[in-house]
């Protein structure tokens, strides 16, 4: 079982890593994705994988065989907490679409390279234009 | 006492949510944020004065005893991080007051920068692995979200460029808690401390470290991992890029400073590696900076060569050197969120923070020139101001190690610093600004942030002058470190209930 699982957290961290190197962001974001569950299944398995019992402890004391609670306690955290993550992931790539007008991650991080805009001469030193839009 | 230990997360979690709730009345929501700030300002005093006792304060979430409750650790080091957190938040919550027109500004402001608040504290107070991994996302979230806070093409460039590499660096982080697990079964950093100190640790967990450690220096930035800091630090909003670069490199640090004097107390391997990349990090960041012609990104190259320092530190090992990282850490986090801070009313002033569109800051406003000497000067290390003292500590620590290369490496970076910092001034504040670039604004609304700055100014003197009791506590910081016995004590005496 061990082997099995060791085998396809390989191929998964593989594929991710994979995909990360990619030049398409899509591809990335989903990269992240594929590498974040490879993640998971490792700290999955390292709470050992033979056991055949929940780990619930009843009157008669733990039963033989239990398996161990505390992986499956941090992969639950980590998997709610790798969702959220892959949900802004996606929000910034739609933002970078509709602003970049490409998925290409090379010409996207090009421009934060590029000079900084000036700020306007005309824009109103003085005044808090935002909050009185009331943003 | 309990209640205190827990203070750090409480009280910007609470903030965070009261100004969640007062979106829509922003006045209510800026005093309230700054309200937060002071407290746990007040709080991190508070803990500093409790720690300096020299005793080290634990409690266990929930009231189970040490491995199975999460811990919370107070000693010197931790309460220290949490006061500087306290400073630079009110710092960056004064000065966002200040009216520029950045689109950034806004209702969701202030409880992102609590939401990162608890996220930066939650990493300086916990004594479990894993618990540290959910703060680290927890900061984590809020800083994606404050980088791209305002929109336009240049932040989501940014932005796409931080959050792919800290996730990346998060899994590899999560990864390796998982694999300290299965080769150690515990998670608590004391249970850990004690098995790595009597070398009863199974081959398979020096993997899980080398792993860890990876992950913290991609965080802390350094050599050969850097790359995501100067690609987006510069794109964010003024307070937000000061409270990035004050904090979020250095809880990297802080959690290398941790994972590093638990599991190798003794010099070895792990710290010859960190002593040439501390070397390399110092040297590149540094000259890196110098193909910079725009103020926040000189900036963000001297965060990579300033972490180089505390990691020297570190990597050196003696109380003298650890101490002279935590000095470091300090000076540093005040000083460097301070040039950000600067570095953005300067350009307010003369409407870009180009070099080649600035200019003429000297003659037009000296007050803003006198306000960047001090963290500048401070940065390059001239005396007395704070950074002399933590460069003066690690060099001579570097000397008494031997460790010549290190010395000389960490008094060229200085001299090289202050090189990249006299080029700000010749360009920003001495040349004349060319006619017809931009047009240079009025400093009105600004009083905030001049506050904001001015005080950072003061701390970094103060410390400066007053580096004697400063000193004397980081050196006891640093007794607290070389000797994890007494960490490991604390944690598993504080038992449950």
């Amino acid at each position: 079982m061990e082997v099995l699982v060791s085998i396809t957290v390989g191929l998964l961290v593989a594929i991710g890593i994979w995909m990360l190197l990619d030049g398409s962001l899509l591809r990335v974001v989903i990269g992240i994705v594929v590498l974040g569950n490879g993640v998971n299944l490792a700290v999955f398995a390292s709470g050992r994988l033979g056991a055949r019992a929940a780990a619930f402890i009843t009157d008669a004391g733990a039963p033989p065989l239990a398996a161990d609670p505390l992986p499956q306690a941090l992969v639950l955290t980590a998997i709610v907490i790798g969702f959220a993550l892959f949900v802004f992931a996606l929000a910034v790539l739609k933002r970078s679409w509709e602003a970049h007008d490409t998925v290409e991650a090379d010409r996207i991080s090009a421009v934060a390279e590029e000079a900084a805009t000036d700020t306007m001469p005309d824009a109103p030193a003085g005044r808090d234009t935002a909050a009185e839009r009331g943003t | 006492m309990n209640t205190l230990i827990v203070a750090p997360l409480l009280v910007p979690l609470a903030t965070f949510v009261l100004t969640l709730l007062c979106r829509r009345a922003p006045r209510m929501a800026g005093a309230l944020s700054l309200l937060g700030a002071l407290a746990l300002t007040g709080v991190g005093i508070g803990l500093v004065a409790l720690a300096d006792q020299g005793q080290i304060f634990a409690t266990q979430a929930g009231g189970w005893a040490a491995p199975y409750g999460i811990s919370l650790v107070i000693d010197r080091l931790s309460a220290a991080m949490v006061a500087i957190t306290g400073i630079v938040g009110v710092a960056t919550i004064v000065f966002s007051m200040a009216r520029d027109a950045d689109a950034a500004r806004g209702a969701d402001f202030h409880p992102l920068v609590h939401g990162l608040l608890v996220g930066v504290c939650g990493a300086f107070i916990t004594g479990d692995v894993f618990n540290l991994y959910v703060w680290f996302e927890v900061l984590l979230v809020g800083s994606f979200a404050l980088l791209v806070l305002g929109g336009g093409k240049r932040r989501v460039s940014g932005t796409v460029v931080y959050v792919a590499l800290n996730l990346v660096a998060t899994m590899m982080f999560l990864l390796a808690a998982g694999m300290l697990y299965g080769a150690t079964g515990s998670l608590n950093m004391a249970l850990l401390a004690e098995q790595f100190a009597q070398g009863q640790v199974p081959p398979t967990a020096q993997p899980a470290v080398v792993l860890m450690l990876t992950a913290f220096a991609i965080k802390a930035a350094l050599f050969p991992v850097f790359g995501w800091l100067p690609a987006s630090y510069h794109v964010a909003w003024t307070p937000v890029s000061a409270l990035f670069a004050g904090l979020l490199t250095k809880v990297g640090v802080y959690a290398l400073i941790r994972i590093v004097t638990l599991t190798a107390p003794e010099p070895g391997l792990v710290h010859d590696i960190l002593l040439w990349v501390a070397c390399a990090t110092m040297l590149i960041g540094v000259l890196g900076a110098t193909a910079q012609m725009e103020v926040r990104r000189i900036l963000s190259f001297h965060i990579v060569s300033q972490v180089g320092y505390m990691v020297l530190g570190l990597a050196l090992a003696t109380p003298l050197a650890l101490a002279g990282a935590v000095f470091y850490l300090i000076h540093h986090i005040v000083v460097k969120a301070n040039l950000f801070l600067i570095g953005g009313i300067a350009a307010h002033l003369s409407g870009s923070e180009r070099l080649a569109a600035m200019g003429g800051l000297y003659a037009r406003a000296p007050w803003l020139a006198l306000l960047f000497a001090i963290p500048a000067l401070s940065l390059a290390g001239i005396p007395p101001l704070s950074g002399f003292w933590a460069k003066f500590l690690l060099v001579k620590a570097s000397l008494d190690a031997t460790a010549w290369i290190a010395a000389a490496v960490a008094l060229a970076t200085g001299i090289f610093t202050l090189l990249s910092m006299s080029k700000i001034w010749n360009e920003a504040f001495l040349k004349p600004q060319a006619a017809g670039t931009t047009t240079a604004q009025h400093g009105a609304g600004l009083r905030p942030a001049v506050l904001a700055t001015a005080s950072l100014g003061v701390l970094t003197v103060a410390i400066g002058l007053g580096a004697g009791p400063v000193m004397d506590y980081a050196v006891a910081a640093a007794e607290q470190l070389a000797a994890p016995a007494s960490y490991i004590q604390a944690v598993i005496a504080a038992g449950g209930g």
